[in-house]
Parts: structure tokens; C-alpha cells; sequence
């Protein structure tokens, strides 16, 4: 392993870069290849494979391309083998191997959002998120989601009300107060149920509310309950993570100057950490506001906007596009809608996140 | 509602309104004892100010087969009665049942009638009383196939034949016992592909019964809810098999009618003859076959004869009924569940959900209303 | 318990010690019952199920034969197959995503510019948030027909081998599941991967540097012994979601309750989740707590999970360069 020398000291000022126009004397070998020369065994890759297909079959866009990326990598690192030595060809191997893994990886995401964006577009409008789905049927185009908008957001908002007061004192347990086999313990615990797969939370919460109300019990606080159990760890966590990074030195200060310990907390810890909190908190209502099975057991579906989560059922933007997607026609248009609608939501949450964490940031905090 | 001669040139749906509050008028003012009135709306000259007494919270749950349909009701009612928070959960027939008989809510949808052990809970339910169950809505089922290169306008195919490709026994589209049902067509040599409802399902039960009952024995499984052949292809929901069947070519699937799109469909056999589904070739087998064990002038239930060989039937159908109880503790569910069933068995209720935009079903024929009317005029207020 | 006691250290002086006294001990115990809430919610968790489950799980043979897609099948011959698809997909999601979140990881920390990476993290966080229904409709919608050639492909030369026999088209099969809850996990892995990556001890990678490593060097020899278990963890992190998902393989599997290694062929495999969400709406009474013993099994498989790879992350620690 390498630990850290003075000759290492005296490279932190480099960028982390390896130069490959000035090797390092310690480089075997000093040859190295010009810069165009990945772009053009890149060329001649693609024209290669697009010949070699046009004989074998017809060539698709994606199979000549596929055919290409396999083709560079060989010929590169051999080019690379024979000019620049081993560890070079190895070094190039790996750069393209880890490049095309990331392109790979990157088509399903970017058509995922491709598709979302454009086929959500063709319902989406003021109007869509403002009228909800009374007096909606057959093959009526209008209607909107205003109702299951209100419904996520009053489902949300009770599943954060339950689980960041709970989530935000297990994380100063665990680190202002927990020493030994209880924090540990508490520690595999919140493990445990980062795991919780959220149908059983749903059936959880389904089990809970029925064996107490009765089998025909639903409300949007059946829903908060098991998207609590899903959000409370993921804020233990990030809540957790945010607190450790406070420097003990602010602690030791306040105790100095006599401030008891609760209220160095809320004050000094709490206070410096509050960015990373609300960050992290946003993050976990990211986690939960889309999840669809759980609500789909326990909430429901409505046609209208309902406040009342202690009573009744309640539309959600997830189980109202999987519901609209199961109707069929225009349905699977609304859908697609809803879904733009989710994933925007999500997108403002995350951005009002970084605003606040900006606003509430202690100046001079580096967050 | 047709004999209201005084309120002719009123549009129909105002004549069911204001049957709907005639009987919300007479449930309101007795208080006592089952009412008395008739089916005879428009006597007591129900006013415009009546239209207030409609009001309050009428909630109902079932089978997703009539979910569209509902939405159509739920609109047209509520153009009627404004002022009544009228919603449908379209959550299953199982839960639907489940939820109206633990008093959740005050009707269910059902793509079965109720099971034994379920009628005694109903009577609890209905505090003393006893379900009603009047089929509101009946539509055809449609086998599906996705053929581009087949010119026909329908395949047809006995029930047997259709047994025979779902049970796996038939593979190939130019089986010949296909093309001997389809002389002139052309068939491709291509595998077929069964797709089938993973999900259980009142579609399903009633297409496997179709299969079981006329299929001459071409059908070895038993009828259920559930698929009885495993390690095919299949959809979650009708829009999953509509999918699944519109995803390849050379698949066969069944699915509500309505939701047939462009995708061919199959004529099957009856008697002599092959009929593509049609409202009223549905409507048709469900007045001709016989009550079910168990029926009483309150629960309609019916046992469809799959083996019909009337003309022009199609006894490929979906029947769900519309649960209620005929007891009500309170006078308002009486109005609400009064109004809103008379108004989904009137001939608007069911044009509307007739309409191909709306739900593609096929409306009841005037006998069975006047039975489910009586049915429906039946419901009263606890003593 | 002393209020000050896990501190004695950083002590408050006295004077604060004894103004804050009653204070202190309320919000020490309000903190501390909340982590024991973690405890009392977990235990809540396995005894509701259980208790939901139990008319099942102590039901007659004749009782459980009224249901009529348990086809006969005891508690323990019906989950089965279950457990077999659920573990299945998952793996297989695994196996797919893991390589390349990696390559997301390293490219985003170590190879993309940094103008460049931070947007991409950023797409890579909003990704992680989408929910699964997208994922699903994504699934059934897009990408069963661009994977259909390539099944048909693999099937049509690969077929000799068991695994590829036999595909029948649409591609609604497990691995066809599997690739949606692959695209799925992607982002959380690597989201996860990134910042472990971040938080190499530059240190150690310009000391690599500095002794002339190449690039690859530097990841092989300093980020990836440092962000292993790390890695691990996203990815058990990534097997659970894709263990408990179920909305896209209810939306993109034609299920079946075998148990087979056939991964083309349709009607084989169904998940846990996916078959409690497709069963749940049209179940009443007895079958609903056969689901919920299902979603029991799955509970615990989830919990064995968690314990195999805190004892893998454990047993790695020892040799990584991490603490």
C-alpha cells in the first residue's frame, strides 16, 4: 500500500493528473503516443466495423458501433503495448474499458429521461397540474393531477413529520450521547431497516392499521406510516454523517464557556450541521415520494383533492400513473404526465435543498 | 321511468333524477317501515328544491372491470346530484366485497356474485337486511390477436379451437384446424403465442368458464379467477395483456372489448354460425340464459349459458354486479345508493356506459331493469 | 445513568452541570428513546407481519387448497419458487449493474472533467430518485422492444445452452426484469460509489502519482483498496432495492412459479413483491395472509442479506486501506 512520504508531500501542488506528454522519470519507458492517435484507431475502428458488417449483414447503427467500441479496445491496447509498453497498454485498456462502461450505463438513464420528458410533455400543461379528475371519463382528455399532487405532498409531509423528529434524535444519540453495545446495536439496527424492501413496509403498515381499525381502513396515514419506515433511516444516516463532520472543537468551546451539553447541541452542533441536515432530509423525501406499492396497498385512489390524512382515501402522483397506465388509452398519457410531474417535484425538492442549505449555512461554513 | 308522461318533454336523465328524489322524498319522510311507493316517479311531483336533499359522502369499492364505466356514472350522477361525494375505488372485486361487507363503503362492484359464507356477513352489514345484487354491467369479451399479415376482418374459432391454442395443444397459426374454420383466409406459419392475465381476474374467470363449458372437453383445467397454464406469456391488468398481446407478432390474448384497439379479433361459434362480439350480442346471452342457484327478486344473479346457440349471441361475456344492502341505518346512504343505482340501471346510465369512449358495454334489456328496479326500489331505513 | 458520562472528557464546567441538569437528562432520554423506537419499530415490523401471517402459516392443507392460486401448494411449497425468483432477478440485476456503476463511479471521480462530473452527479442523484412506476412503464414501453432482437439473437446462437433456450417474443422474461431493476440500482450504486471514490485520501493517490503510476495505478493500487467495502455496501444496498422491487417487475415479468434457470422463457419466475402487489387487490381474508407470509420471507431474506454483507464489509475492512 502506499502511504504517504515526503516525496509525496512534495507533490500536492500537482494537479492529479498523470502528465502523459512529461512522464515521470520513474516511467519505464519515454515513448508515448501522440494525442491523435486514440481518435484515430477510433476512426478506423468504426469504418472497419462498418465494412466488416456490411458483408457479414446489414449494419445497424447499434451493432456497428458495439463492434467498433470491442475493436478500439483491442487495437488500442495493443497499439499502446507495442509503442508505450505495458503498463501503458494496461493504463489505456482500463481508461476505455471504464469510458464505455459509463456510456453503456448512460443510454438507458438518458432514454429513461428521453422518454419521461417527451412523452410526458404531450399531456402536461397549467391546466393538467391544476384540475383534478371529477366528472373525468371515457376518452376525455382533460383532468389533471392537482389532487394527487395535494396527496403526495400531505402523505409526504406526515411520513417527514413522523420520521425526521425520530430520525434527527437517533442521530444524536448515536452521536452525542451513544457509547458501546447500545449504539452499535442501534447502529445494525438502522441497518437493518435501510433494507426494509417497501412492499413490507406497506404490508406493515397494512398489518398495523387493519388489526386496529379494522379490514377496511385506509387512509393517507396508513401510507405516511410505511413511507416513514422507509425514510428513517435513510435521515438516521445522512443526519448522522452530517453531525460527525462538526469539529469537536466547537463542542469543547461551548462546554467551556459552561453551556450544558442540550443545549450545545441544539445550539452549536445542530446549528453548524443544519445545511447537511436539511440536505439530507430532502434527500430521504426524494427516496419516499415516488414509491409506489406500499401506497398502492394502503392509500388508495381518489378522484378528488382530499387534506384529510386520518380518514379516507387519497390520490398520489405514483399509484395515479400506475393507475391511469392501467386504464389504457388516453390513461397511459396521463401516466407518462404524472411521472414528469414526480420527477419535477423531485427535481425542485432537490434544488430548494441547496437553496436552503445555502440560506440556513453559518457564514464561513463550507458546505 | 318511461310511463312519467307529465314530464315528457323533460330530457330523460331529469326523469331519473326526479325518480331518484321521489324515492329520496319518500325515504326521508318514513322513517319508519319500508316504503311503500312504487316505482312510479314524478307523482309526487317532486320539486326543484328537492335537488338539495341529495348530499353526503357515498362511497363505493370493487372490480376494475367497471371501473371505467363508473367514472361515466360518477360524472353523469354528479351533474344530477352535486352535492353527493360519490367515488369508486376500482381496488378488485375481492376487496370490494371485503370493504362492503366491513361497512367501509356503501356499494361494491363485483365480477362475482357473493359466496356463502359472505351472505350471512351481508346480513350483519345490512343490519338485519340483505344484499342486492343487480347486474349493471355486462360487456364482451374479446379474444385478441396480433396478425398483421392476415387480411380477415375476424378469425373464427370454435370454442374448442380456442381451448385447444390456449391450452397449448394447437402451436402453429396454419394448424389445420384453424384454417378449416377460416377457408379462403391465408394463415402464416408462425408460432402462437398465448398471453394470458397474470393477475386474478373476473376477465379470466368468465373466458376460462366460456372455455370449460364449450369447449367440448378440449378444456381439461378448473374454473377460476386464476390462469390454470403456467409458463406462458402474460399481462398484469387488461392494459398488461393488451401490451403483451400488441408487443409480437402471432399472439393471442383475451381482454375486455373495449380496450380491443386495432388488434384483430375473433368470431367464435355459436350454433351454426361465427359472431364477433357486439353490445348487443352480449346483452343478448344474458337474457337468455337462467338465474343462478340462489337468486331471489333481490339478488339478480345470473348463470350464464355459455353454450347458448341463439343467433346472433355472443356468450363470451363479462357480468359484474352492483352491490347494496336493502337496509340502511341511515335515511341519506337509502337516498344516495337509491338515486345513484336507479340512475347507473336507467337507459342514460347505461347508454352512457354503452358509449364506446366511455366503457363499450352492452346496456341491460328493459325486463331486467324493470326486475332491477324493483330490486333497487326495495332498499330502505332501518326500523 | 451520569448525564455527562460518555463525555467525561469535554465535561461542562459545574456551574453549567447544574443549571442544565434537568434539561440535559430529558433530551438525553428523549434521544435515546428515539434510537430504541428504531428497535421497537423493527420488532413492530416482525410481529405485525407475523401475526398477519399466522392464520396462514397455521392453516390446514384443505384451507389453503380453497385459495385457488396456491394450486395445492403448502406455505413453504408455494414461497419457494418465490424465494428462487426473487434471489434470481435480483442477482442477475446485480451482476449487470455492478460493473457498471463501477465504471460510472471511477469516471465521474477520477476520469471525467470536474465541470463535466459535478453535473453528472447530479443527474446520477436525480436518477436515483425516479420512482420505480417509471422505471416500470420505461420498461414495458421502451425497452422490451430494443431487447427483443437481442434475445432473439442470443436465443438463435447461444441456444444449446439451457440458460438461452428457448426465448418467446415480447421480452417479458426474467432477464428482461432484471435489466429494468439493473438500470434500476445504477444510480443508487453509483451514487454511493462516487462518494466513497471522493474520499480516497488524496494523499495516498498523489503519492502513487508521484512514484510515476498511471492513472489506472493510481485506481488500482489507492481508490479501489480504499473504496471496497465501500462498493460493497452500494451494492447490498442495490440487492435490497432490487429484492423488494416491485412495481417494475409486476409491470415488465410474464410470471411463473418455477423454479428453472430458463432466463428467456416467459411464464418461469415471479418475484415476492411483485406477486403480493398483483395478488393483493382481488384477496380476502386467508389469502391475504399468505401474501403476508410471503412478504415475511422476503423480510427475512432481506435481514440476511444485511447480515452477509455487514460480515463480508467486516472481514474486508481488516485488509483495505479504509480507517
Amino acid at each position: 500500500m502506499t502511504t504517504p512520504t515526503p516525496l509525496a508531500r512534495a507533490a500536492t501542488s500537482a494537479p492529479l493528473e498523470p502528465e502523459p506528454q512529461t512522464p515521470s522519470p520513474l516511467a519505464p519507458r519515454g515513448s508515448r503516443l501522440p494525442r491523435y492517435v486514440p481518435y484515430a484507431v477510433g476512426a478506423a475502428s468504426l469504418v472497419f466495423s462498418y465494412l466488416l458488417l456490411l458483408v457479414v449483414a446489414s449494419p445497424g447503427i447499434p451493432g456497428v458501433v458495439a463492434s467498433a467500441a470491442a475493436l478500439y479496445a483491442v487495437a488500442i491496447t495493443i497499439v499502446s503495448r507495442v509503442v508505450e509498453g505495458h503498463r501503458w497498454a494496461v493504463d489505456r485498456l482500463a481508461t476505455t474499458l471504464v469510458t464505455f462502461a459509463f456510456a453503456v450505463a448512460l443510454i438507458p438513464l438518458v432514454s429513461l429521461l428521453w422518454t419521461v420528458g417527451s412523452k410526458g410533455a404531450a399531456l402536461f400543461s397549467a391546466e393538467f397540474l391544476t384540475t383534478d379528475m371529477v366528472g373525468v371519463f371515457g376518452d376525455m382528455t382533460s383532468g389533471g393531477v392537482a389532487h394527487a399532487i395535494v396527496g403526495t405532498l400531505a402523505v409526504t409531509a406526515t411520513a417527514a413529520l413522523i420520521s425526521v423528529p425520530i430520525g434527527l434524535l437517533t442521530a444524536i444519540y448515536l452521536v452525542e450521547y451513544g457509547r458501546g453495545r447500545v449504539a452499535k446495536g442501534i447502529t445494525f439496527l438502522v441497518d437493518v431497516m435501510t433494507g426494509i424492501p417497501s412492499i413490507v413496509a406497506g404490508l406493515f403498515a397494512f398489518a398495523l392499521f387493519t388489526l386496529i381499525m379494522g379490514p377496511a381502513y385506509r387512509s393517507g396515514l396508513m401510507g405516511a406510516v410505511a413511507l416513514a419506515v422507509l425514510m428513517t433511516p435513510v435521515v438516521i444516516r445522512s443526519v448522522e454523517e452530517m453531525l460527525r463532520l462538526v469539529p469537536n472543537e466547537l463542542r469543547e468551546a461551548a462546554y467551556a464557556l459552561g453551556v450544558p451539553k442540550w443545549l450545545t447541541i441544539v445550539k452549536v452542533v445542530l446549528r453548524t450541521a443544519v445545511a447537511g441536515i436539511v440536505t439530507g432530509i430532502m434527500l430521504a423525501v426524494a427516496r419516499v415520494i415516488g414509491e409506489t406499492a406500499p401506497l398502492l396497498i394502503t392509500v388508495g385512489i381518489l378522484t378528488r383533492s382530499s387534506w384529510n390524512v386520518l380518514e379516507g382515501r387519497m390520490a398520489t402522483l405514483p399509484v395515479f400513473a400506475y393507475n391511469q397506465y392501467q386504464q389504457g388509452g388516453v390513461g397511459v398519457d396521463r401516466a407518462w404526465a404524472a411521472a414528469l410531474t414526480l420527477i419535477l417535484i423531485v427535481m425542485i425538492l432537490n434544488l430548494a435543498a441547496r437553496m436552503i442549505s445555502r440560506v440556513f449555512a453559518p457564514k464561513g461554513a463550507a458546505h | 321511468m318511461e310511463d312519467s308522461v307529465n314530464l315528457s318533454r323533460i330530457s330523460t336523465r331529469s326523469a331519473v333524477l326526479v325518480g331518484a328524489l321521489a324515492l329520496t322524498l319518500t325515504a326521508c319522510s318514513s322513517d319508519s317501515e319500508t316504503p311503500t311507493t312504487s316505482s312510479t316517479p314524478g307523482a309526487t311531483g317532486a320539486g326543484e328544491t328537492q335537488s338539495q336533499e341529495l348530499s353526503g359522502n357515498l362511497a363505493g369499492a370493487g372490480a376494475s372491470s367497471q371501473g371505467k364505466a363508473m367514472e361515466g356514472w360518477i360524472a353523469g350522477f354528479n351533474e344530477m346530484a352535486p352535492d353527493v361525494i360519490l367515488s369508486y375505488d376500482p381496488a378488485g372485486s375481492g376487496s370490494g366485497r371485503e370493504q362492503f361487507l366491513a361497512g367501509a363503503v356503501q356499494f361494491a362492484g363485483s365480477d362475482a356474485a357473493l359466496k356463502e359464507d359472505e351472505l350471512t356477513a351481508a346480513e350483519e352489514r345490512c343490519y338485519g337486511g340483505e344484499a342486492i345484487e343487480v347486474p349493471l354491467y355486462i360487456s364482451p369479451i374479446a379474444v385478441i390477436y396480433n396478425l398483421p399479415g392476415v387480411e380477415a376482418e375476424n378469425l373464427q374459432m370454435s370454442a374448442e379451437t380456442l381451448a385447444k391454442v390456449f391450452n397449448g395443444d394447437i402451436t402453429k397459426w396454419n394448424d389445420p384446424a384453424i384454417a378449416a374454420e377460416n377457408e379462403g383466409v391465408e394463415l402464416p406459419d408462425l408460432t402462437i403465442i398465448p398471453v394470458n392475465r397474470s393477475d386474478e381476474s373476473g376477465t379470466t374467470e368468465n373466458f376460462v368458464e366460456y372455455l370449460a363449458a364449450a369447449g367440448n372437453d378440449a378444456w381439461p383445467h378448473e374454473v377460476s379467477g386464476d390462469w390454470p397454464v403456467s409458463g406462458g406469456q402474460s399481462g398484469k391488468g387488461t392494459q398488461g395483456v393488451v401490451d403483451t398481446v400488441s408487443a409480437a407478432e402471432g399472439t393471442i390474448g383475451y381482454a375486455d372489448a373495449s380496450r380491443a384497439g386495432d388488434l384483430g379479433t375473433v368470431a367464435i361459434k355459436v350454433g351454426e354460425e361465427y359472431v364477433p362480439f357486439s353490445p348487443e350480442a352480449a346483452a343478448k346471452v344474458v337474457d337468455a340464459s337462467p338465474r343462478a342457484e340462489g337468486a331471489t327478486d333481490k339478488r339478480l344473479i345470473v348463470e350464464l349459458d355459455r353454450t347458448t346457440t341463439e343467433a346472433g349471441a355472443y356468450p363470451l361475456v363479462l357480468m359484474s354486479y352492483s352491490l347494496a344492502c336493502s337496509v340502511y341505518e341511515d335515511a341519506a346512504d337509502v337516498a344516495n345508493v337509491k338515486a345513484l343505482f336507479t340512475y347507473m340501471a336507467s337507459e342514460e346510465g347505461q347508454a352512457r356506459a354503452a358509449d364506446p369512449a366511455v366503457a363499450g358495454s352492452a346496456p341491460i334489456s328493459d325486463a331486467l331493469r324493470t326486475e332491477v328496479m324493483a330490486a333497487i326500489d326495495s332498499i330502505a331505513v332501518a326500523s | 445513568m451520569a448525564v455527562s458520562s460518555p463525555t467525561t472528557d469535554l465535561a461542562p464546567a459545574r456551574a453549567a452541570r447544574h443549571r442544565g441538569r434537568l434539561p440535559d437528562r430529558v433530551f438525553h432520554g428523549l434521544s435515546a428513546g428515539a434510537g430504541w423506537l428504531i428497535l421497537v419499530v423493527l420488532a413492530a415490523v416482525a410481529i405485525f407481519l407475523f401475526l398477519r401471517a399466522w392464520p396462514a402459516l397455521s392453516a390446514s392443507a384443505e384451507d389453503l387448497d380453497a385459495i385457488s392460486w396456491m394450486n395445492g401448494a403448502s406455505i413453504a411449497t408455494y414461497v419457494g419458487p418465490l424465494i428462487f425468483g426473487t434471489l434470481l432477478s435480483a442477482i442477475l440485476a446485480l451482476v449487470i449493474a455492478v460493473p457498471l456503476s463501477l465504471g460510472i463511479a471511477l469516471f465521474i471521480s477520477h476520469y471525467a472533467p470536474r465541470k463535466l462530473a459535478q453535473g453528472l452527479g447530479y443527474v446520477i442523484d436525480l436518477l436515483a430518485a425516479i420512482p420505480s412506476v417509471v422505471y416500470g412503464l420505461w420498461g414495458a414501453l421502451w425497452l422490451a422492444p430494443v431487447l427483443d432482437p437481442v434475445f432473439g439473437w442470443l436465443s438463435g446462437t447461444l441456444g444449446f445452452i439451457p440458460l438461452f433456450e428457448g426465448y418467446t417474443a415480447p421480452a417479458r422474461n426474467v432477464m428482461a426484469a432484471s435489466v429494468v431493476l439493473a438500470v434500476m440500482i445504477l444510480p443508487i450504486i453509483s451514487a454511493v460509489a462516487r462518494e466513497v471514490f471522493l474520499q480516497t485520501p488524496r494523499l495516498h493517490e498523489e503519492a502513487a502519482l508521484a512514484l510515476g503510476a498511471t492513472r489506472w495505478e493510481v485506481v488500482r493500487m489507492a481508490v479501489l483498496p480504499f473504496g471496497r467495502s465501500g462498493l460493497i455496501s452500494a451494492s447490498m444496498l442495490g440487492l435490497g432495492r432490487a429484492l423488494g422491487e416491485t412495481m417494475a417487475v409486476l409491470m415488465i415479468l410474464s410470471p411463473g412459479y418455477a423454479v428453472s434457470f430458463f432466463l428467456l422463457q416467459p411464464g418461469q419466475h415471479q418475484s415476492i413483491a411483485a406477486n403480493i402487489a398483483a395478488k393483493f387487490p382481488e384477496s380476502s381474508g386467508l389469502s391475504v395472509s399468505v401474501l403476508i407470509a410471503t412478504g415475511l420471507a422476503l423480510f427475512v431474506i432481506t435481514l440476511l442479506v444485511n447480515l452477509a454483507a455487514r460480515a463480508i464489509i467486516a472481514r474486508r475492512a481488516e485488509f483495505s486501506g479504509a480507517n
